[in-house]
């Protein structure tokens, strides 16, 4: 229930009750996914968006709010408080009770280097249309049909709230150039399934009997695997899958290696399965590059199977993608909304200043908000924006259960994010498709991977007639990183309609469409992302989003978090009645 | 729908079925005593619905519905809005049977002979048809129905050639697509619809479709079975005369082959011709074949199918030429001129015309007088031991005799278009090939076997000659020993294959044909030419190229795997045969023997007769009773209680005037049945080793 401020005569509103189980400050994904799951397993939960732009850094905005975020975010701009950009008339650093240390709350910088570019401000900036869009910040992002998100929308959409649509198709831009086969970039679409194997035209005969028995090999593994684990199998099946078979010490080979000496596919084949359907970021047959990102069997593997779970999960779902319409704020908005279901308290628009610490332990007691009202709770999530002061101690948690990272990065990665707005899609037909160029496709320096989403009205992305584009990629170096998506977004775009024609060498698009010109860009922006990592300690604090095209991260963070917390309690609980009922109706998930 | 394990029904499944039989037989009798009344009142319909929509498989319940909805036409007379709400409800009928199973043959019918009155509107049909086959892309109900609905709407076949297409691009493993894809696609081959001619061009983008099936998926088998479509549709040879006997250029003395005028009258002056085809023909008579003789001739040609059926049609024809006079230089040798389908009417079993003549000659030495054939008493027993049988010193007049037909030369067929088939074949080879380097698959072995052996014929037609070498042979029988080790479920089918590819290239050629010829010692047993065809010990599982064979007199198969002797009713100078020592294992199986009218000796001992108590080739094949029209009523009742035994006995020697037999060896051949035989075959005068008169 959203609490919305009473009493307007008597100041600043009151929040009753005052003590939580839990109090959420931030409303992004994993903030939501958290208040839910705490309040769907009976814990008092508060939820606080401090910020005034709902659900960020999961948030899908229109072009203007999206650009004021960004700088209100941004290196230039963000080092100072809320109480800064809203006065409030009662900032207190005193406490009522004088048990209570209050430490100031603090933000830092998500993002920097923001550059925006408006081509046509007619067509994006005009007021009117402003609300016809919604840009994901953290974009490009999709949701495997049999990933945890989804899983988890599954067991919690009981009203069947969320709709979404499929991606369409999926292409690899690989260069063979580079490969010493001469011929240049290709757009290849990724055959994740049989019969897109069938239907591909750009792999040769070998190639597709290649890739299939390599995905019947893999689906072999899995299900002799399935099986040892609940009964002890037939002799004879496993004789004869015995030439079949992954053994212990391929699962923990480089994945690059197995697919090319064990499986033996071609370079082309080789690259697809890595960059776009495993999802790999850095270069994987250059040692030197990716010391820290190399993907082994066991889990590139995983992500094919994944991959491979996810077609013809759904009826109606074409491929392995979807993604949400309306973008992918909804994602955390419908966690919201099922904390609020759950009985979860939420307030909006409401600055956290300070928290409240145990004058003599030193340990977390509560928060302070803008209004000076002191809430109290046993444990506090803060969203990525703020600082966990130092100065709190933790006698409730021991050291060992104290953890920061979810996922291993290295501290200087940060990911370049690019959006752009188009009058045209890359390939006709083709609404919403992923684009993936593999490392060193654009340019020699180009280290990772650059994972580019294109979305059309359908998703409710934009106004019809336009397209929107997002453009990732993961980065040390952030001269390099932007680089690399400038590239793209040169070898993709064209800023005027005329000037299109001269580049034909680099012109990805000349082979297998009929398409000549380059849709023209309207609007674009392009900026830097840190990655924050979440961490559980005094206070737990949610991730930012990472450089991944899945949600996978998102679910685990705060899936974690959760079992920290509440180590007897489950995960949003799956006994309830209609739980059956929803997961043989599968379909709920339908597209629009 | 497909590959799904069926799970043992439930407690509260089998109580809901128990629940629902009590309620069908309910409803079922009120039924019956509808329908025994003729009742067709609105009651009686709705009930008889019930039970369809409740059991769609009750055929009697569709029965009904026809004849209460022609009762109902009859009363409504041309009124068309009545005749149409009637039909409009039992369309609103079987849908809902279908719901229920749409695998129900009735419903299927009933909603085809509602259509066919003609009164309702096909729209809806195509739009059932799709949801129909989204629950099931296979279901063959769906594609045999869309096939009537599409005929009925005058779709093209153009159009429904895409469906197949999208279809298949949707999941290429679905049999019914691909055949319906072949069922449309010879349509518009032999109508040569604009763009799909010539047949090369979509021969070969066919091949390509289908070729990524095969590479995706080796092992699904559909996209090979289409493959084997499209291999046949490529490997069509126009031309249908193969062999002949008397060959092509060779001399006969006419009283050589006396004995084998079907009657064993004193004329003297009669020999066989026998035409081999490539593939059953039927037509074949005196207007599509003629026979010119420089000598005196009764042009008026009886010709005879041999074939075990009555279809009329079969791969050997024979008829007997009669040269009525005497001679008038006796000496001489007369050029008889044969020439085949100068008119229209010969037709293969396919329904393929054959209309390239062909022609052929051969001369004929005629007797100078009717010398009398005489079976003398000196004739002596035929012993097959091998110190009776020396190498050959073939007479050269023997030699141009057995030379069947390497001499003539193809004229029918368009030798570019063997050329361009043969090429799409070699392509194929190649790809086969890629595959086969990549994975062992059994399928693709086949294929590769089938390919090389089309490859060859195809690559001789458009040379214009019959091979005597084929070049892949070894290959070919290689892949095939492969796969029996390989694949053995089917091992026997290999081995047939094996055998008639390795017999092909053993025959084919004089040389080597010549290393199987054996001189038998005694050629006072036999009317004329003694010497002996000898496959023995080859391991052969059964016989082929039988074109190349006609000439044979004398055949030793003894020794062998040979389970069939299909094809061995061409031979039709066939004298001595000895299939001792093979895998015979019922009468059935020797069903050829009934056609060689002329086989005087016998051996079959040492087989698996009698050993099965059931004859499965009877099951396979056709039974020999269904043919047996040629009985006589009264032989049957005569022979007695051992009849019943040895019927199928019966049926293959009745017909034979056997002179020598030896049974010994097999299960069946006891006291009695060796009296039974005695019975039968009055002229015998050998059985097994007993001297019988």
């Amino acid at each position: 229930m959203t609490y919305m401020a009473a009493e307007e005569d008597e100041g600043p509103p009151r929040i009753e009750p005052t003590s939580f189980d839990l109090i959420v400050v931030g409303t992004g994904l994993p903030e939501s996914i958290i208040a839910a799951a705490a309040a769907s397993a009976g814990k008092t939960v508060l939820q606080i968006n401090p910020d005034p732009y709902y659900h960020s850094p999961f948030a899908s905005l229109s072009p203007k709010d999206l650009i004021s975020f960004l700088h209100l975010h941004s290196a230039t701009t963000s080092d100072h408080d809320y109480t800064d950009f809203r006065t409030v008339d009662s900032p207190t650093d005193q406490t009522t009770d004088s048990s209570f240390n209050i430490l100031p709350l603090s933000t830092r910088p998500l993002y920097s280097s923001v550059e925006v570019h408006v081509y046509s401000p007619e067509k994006v900036l005009d007021d009117s249309l402003q609300k016809e869009f919604n840009l994901d910040l953290a974009g490009p992002r999709v949701l495997f049909c049999a990933d945890p998100m989804v899983d988890l929308i599954v067991d919690v959409d009981v009203q069947n709230c969320m709709s979404f649509m499929s991606v369409d198709t999926s292409y690899c831009i690989y260069d063979e150039c580079q490969k010493g086969k001469g011929g240049g970039l290709l757009w290849n679409s990724v055959p994740g399934s049989r019969n897109a194997i069938f239907r591909d035209r750009s792999l040769s005969l070998k190639e597709k009997n290649q890739l299939m028995r390599f995905f019947k090999l893999l689906q072999a593994h899995y299900h002799s695997n399935s099986k040892s684990s609940t009964t002890t199998s037939n002799e004879e099946d496993d004789e004869n899958n015995s030439s079949m078979k992954i053994t212990p010490e391929d699962l923990e080979t480089p994945f690059v290696e197995f697919l090319t000496c064990k499986i033996r596919l071609s370079p082309k084949l080789t690259s697809i399965i890595l960059y776009a359907i495993t999802m790999a970021d850095y270069e994987q047959d250059n040692v030197e590059a990716c010391k820290k990102d190399i993907v082994k069997t066991k889990v590139g593997i995983d992500r094919l199977m994944l991959y491979h779970k996810s077609v013809g999960r759904f009826r109606g779902a074409t491929g392995a993608m979807l993604y949400p319409i309306y973008g992918q704020g909804e994602l955390a908005h419908f966690f919201c909304r099922r904390a609020a279901i759950m009985g979860g308290i939420s307030i909006t628009q409401m600055p956290v200043v300070g928290l409240l610490v145990d004058k003599d332990v030193g340990n977390y007691k509560g928060v302070k908000l803008v209004t000076g009202q002191e809430l109290f709770s046993h444990h506090l999530i803060l969203a990525p924006t703020f600082v966990i002061p130092p100065g709190l101690t933790t006698p409730s948690v021991s050291p060992q259960d104290v953890y920061y990272d979810f996922v291993q990065q290295d501290a200087r990665e940060k990911v370049v994010r690019g959006i752009c707005i188009t009058d045209n899609s890359f390939k006709p037909d083709v609404a919403n498709c992923l684009v993936f160029y593999t490392p060193k496709s654009l340019c020699p320096d180009q280290m990772t991977s650059v994972r580019i989403f294109q979305l059309s009205s359908n998703v409710r992305a934009c106004p019809s007639g336009m397209f929107v584009v997002y453009l990732s990629t993961i980065c040390g170096d952030v001269v390099q990183g932007k680089r690399s998506i400038n590239a793209a977004k040169e070898a993709l775009f064209s800023t005027s309609v005329s000037g299109n024609s001269e580049d034909n060498s680099r012109d990805p698009l000349r082979e297998n469409t009929v398409v000549k010109v380059k849709p023209t860009l309207l609007w674009s922006t392009l900026y830097i992302q840190e990655l924050i990592m979440g961490g559980f300690d005094c206070v737990s604090s949610t991730p930012m989003p990472d450089g991944n095209l899945q949600y996978s991260h998102v679910v685990d963070a705060a899936l974690k978090l959760f079992q920290k917390m509440y180590p007897d309690d489950e995960f949003f609980p799956k006994k309830m009645p209609w739980w059956n009922e929803v997961v043989e109706n599968g379909a709920c998930l339908s597209e629009g | 729908m497909h590959g799904r394990p069926r799970k043992a029904p439930t407690e509260e499944e089998q109580e809901a079925s128990v629940v629902k039989g009590a309620k069908l037989r309910s409803i079922q009798a009120k039924f019956f005593q509808f329908h025994h009344t003729n009742t067709y009142t609105k009651e009686a319909l709705e009930v008889n619905a019930k039970l369809l929509e409740m059991n769609p498989e009750f055929i009697t319940g569709w029965n009904y519905r026809k004849l209460a909805v022609q009762y109902h036409l009859e009363a409504a007379q041309s009124d068309e809005d009545s005749i149409k709400s009637i039909l409009d409800e039992e369309l609103k009928v079987v849908e809902s049977a279908l719901m229920t199973n749409f695998k129900s043959y009735g419903a299927w019918h009933h909603r085809k002979w509602v259509l066919n009155m003609g009164h309702s509107s096909t729209d809806r049909e195509l739009f059932l048809l799709k949801k129909f086959q989204k629950l099931d892309a296979r279901n063959f109900h769906a594609w045999n129905y869309r096939r009537f609905v599409t005929a009925l709407k005058n779709i093209p076949d153009e159009e429904e050639l895409q469906y197949t297409t999208d279809m298949i691009y949707e999941n290429f493993s679905n049999y019914s697509a691909w055949h319906n894809r072949s069922v449309l696609l010879s349509r518009l081959l032999k109508e040569e619809v604009e763009g799909y001619y010539p047949k090369e061009k979509v021969l070969t983008e066919e091949f390509e479709f289908v070729r990524n099936a095969l590479f995706t998926d080796p092992d699904d088998q559909s996209g090979w079975f289409y493959h084997l479509w499209l291999l046949d549709q490529t490997v069509k040879l126009e031309h249908l005369l193969v062999s002949s006997w008397p060959p092509n250029g060779s001399n006969v003395n006419v009283s050589d082959y006396c004995a084998l005028s079907p009657s064993l009258s004193s004329i003297s002056r009669t020999l066989p011709l026998i035409l081999c085809f490539s593939e059953a023909v039927g037509g074949i008579n005196s207007s599509t074949v003629s026979v010119v003789c420089e000598s005196n001739m009764d042009s008026n040609l009886t010709w005879t199918p041999i074939s075990v059926d009555k279809s009329g049609f079969a791969r050997t024809w024979l008829t007997y030429l009669t040269f009525s006079s005497e001679p008038m230089h006796p000496s001489r040798n007369y050029l008889v001129k044969v020439s085949i389908a100068n008119s229209e009417g010969i037709i293969s079993s396919a329904g393929f015309c054959c209309s390239n003549p062909s022609h052929m000659a051969f001369t004929v030495c005629l007797p100078s007088s009717n010398t009398e054939f005489d079976e003398g008493p000196d004739i002596e027993r035929i012993d097959w031991s091998e110190e009776n049988f020396s190498s050959n010193q073939l007479h050269s007049e023997n030699l141009g005799l057995i030379n069947s037909f390497n001499e003539l030369t193809i004229s029918g067929g368009n030798k570019k278009t063997y050329e361009t088939n043969a090429k799409i074949i070699a392509d194929e080879i190649a790809y086969c090939r890629e595959l086969l380097s990549e994975m062992d698959c059994k399928i693709g072995k086949l294929t590769l076997a089938r390919l090389l052996l089309a490859y060859d014929a195809l690559s001789s037609a458009s040379r214009g000659v019959q091979d005597q070498n084929m070049f892949q042979y070894k290959e070919i029988l290689e892949l095939y020993h492969d796969l029996m080790k390989l694949d053995p479920p089917h091992f026997q089918y290999y081995k047939d294959q094996y055998s008639l590819v390795f017999l092909k290239q053993e025959l084919a050629n004089e040389e080597s044909l010549l290393k199987y010829c054996y001189q038998y010692r005694d050629s006072t047993s036999l009317s004329n030419n003694s010497l002996c065809l000898c496959l023995r010990g080859l391991s052969l599982s059964q016989i082929g190229c039988i074109e190349q064979l006609l000439w044979v007199q004398m055949l030793d198969l003894s020794n062998n795997g040979i389970r069939s002797i299909e094809g061995l009713e061409s031979l039709q100078l066939l004298c001595c045969l000895n299939l001792s020592n093979n895998k015979i294992c019922s009468f059935s199986a020797l069903e050829p023997l009934r056609l060689l009218k002329s086989l005087k000796v016998l051996d079959i001992s040492h087989n698996e007769i009698g050993a099965h108590p059931i004859d499965t080739r009877r099951y396979l094949c056709a039974s020999p009773l269904s043919h047996a029209s040629d009985w006589k009523r009264e032989e049957f009742v005569v022979s007695g209680p051992e009849m019943t035994i040895y019927w199928d006995a019966f049926s293959i020697f009745s017909g034979l005037n056997l002179r020598q037999l030896s049974v010994t060896g097999n299960p069946i051949a006891d006291k009695k049945f060796k009296l039974f035989l005695c019975k039968l075959l009055p002229a015998m005068k050998w059985l097994d080793d007993e001297k019988l008169r």
